[in-house]
């Protein structure tokens, strides 16, 4: 069974919660363990990070989606922005030792390490990442 | 949601404190701010004590780097006392486990400051 929701927010720090707070319940519906929903929660904070701050710099005539999605095999999180598109290819190797003490920069590195998949799509205006957890066969759709 | 920081002084060694989540916002800044007062008033030897925290995001990890250059760049020395399982996790998948002087025991980490 497919159970998929989505929300349209505002460009702020509250909607950061917000989507952090759906992804830790979907995670735990969905029968993901701490360990994984704390990974998951945070790869879906960071997207939001990404879209409410560097995509749509804190604009409130911008607004940021989010759609999360259990599919029965994966969980399926869409972040967008209106912001000015990224490209992922020029975004800087945070472990690259002149990078290690950059006071920023690691939030993409840390959705990649969390999740199974992280794509990139461009929308004319903006970004859309979309974010791939694959369930194993004891974890459950919601 | 929010940290909250307090601060005391062993032997020379300003110790912070921190409880909570050290996120983009509120964290943050508090951190910032704390460890600029510090620096500002001249102290050079600065540990930050994360036992509390149970949460930190990219941009607290940004914020704990920033601090580490920041003191450094005085001429003091920065360090991590007590992390939390998730935080250690964090700071290895980082590599920043390997910039930091990271210490469990709070005597020990006060003694090996090298000002003192």
């Amino acid at each position: 069974m497919v159970s998929r929701f989505s929300y349209t927010l505002d460009s702020s720090l509250d909607s950061v919660n917000k989507v952090e707070q759906a992804a830790e319940q979907l995670a735990q519906k969905s029968g993901l363990d701490e360990d994984q929903t704390f990974q998951l929660a945070m790869a879906v904070r960071e997207a939001a990070v990404n879209a409410v701050l560097h995509g749509n710099a804190y604009d409130p005539e911008k607004k940021i989606t989010a759609s999360f999605e259990n599919n029965g095999s994966s969980l399926i999180i869409r972040i967008g922005d209106q912001g000015n598109g990224l490209d992922p290819a020029t975004l800087p190797d945070p472990l690259a030792p002149q990078n290690l003490l950059s006071g920023s920069g690691r939030g993409i590195f840390l959705i990649r390490s969390f999740m199974d998949e992280v794509h990139f799509k461009l929308l004319h205006p903006g970004t859309e990442l979309t974010l791939i957890k694959h369930l194993d066969p004891t974890q459950k759709s919601a | 949601m929010s940290m909250k920081i307090s601060t005391r002084q062993v032997d020379g060694v300003t110790i912070l404190d921190l409880s909570g989540r050290i996120t983009l916002g509120e964290g943050s800044v508090q951190l910032r701010n704390a460890v600029r007062e510090l620096l500002g008033k001249g102290s050079k030897d600065v540990l930050l004590n994360l036992a509390d925290v149970n949460y930190i995001d990219s941009s607290g990890i940004g914020e704990l780097v920033s601090a580490f250059t920041a003191t450094r760049n005085q001429g003091g020395e920065l360090k991590l006392l007590k992390l939390t399982k998730k935080v250690h996790d964090l700071l290895q998948i980082t590599k920043l486990y390997t910039v930091f002087d990271i210490k469990d025991d709070e005597a020990q980490a006060i003694a090996s400051f090298s000002h003192k």
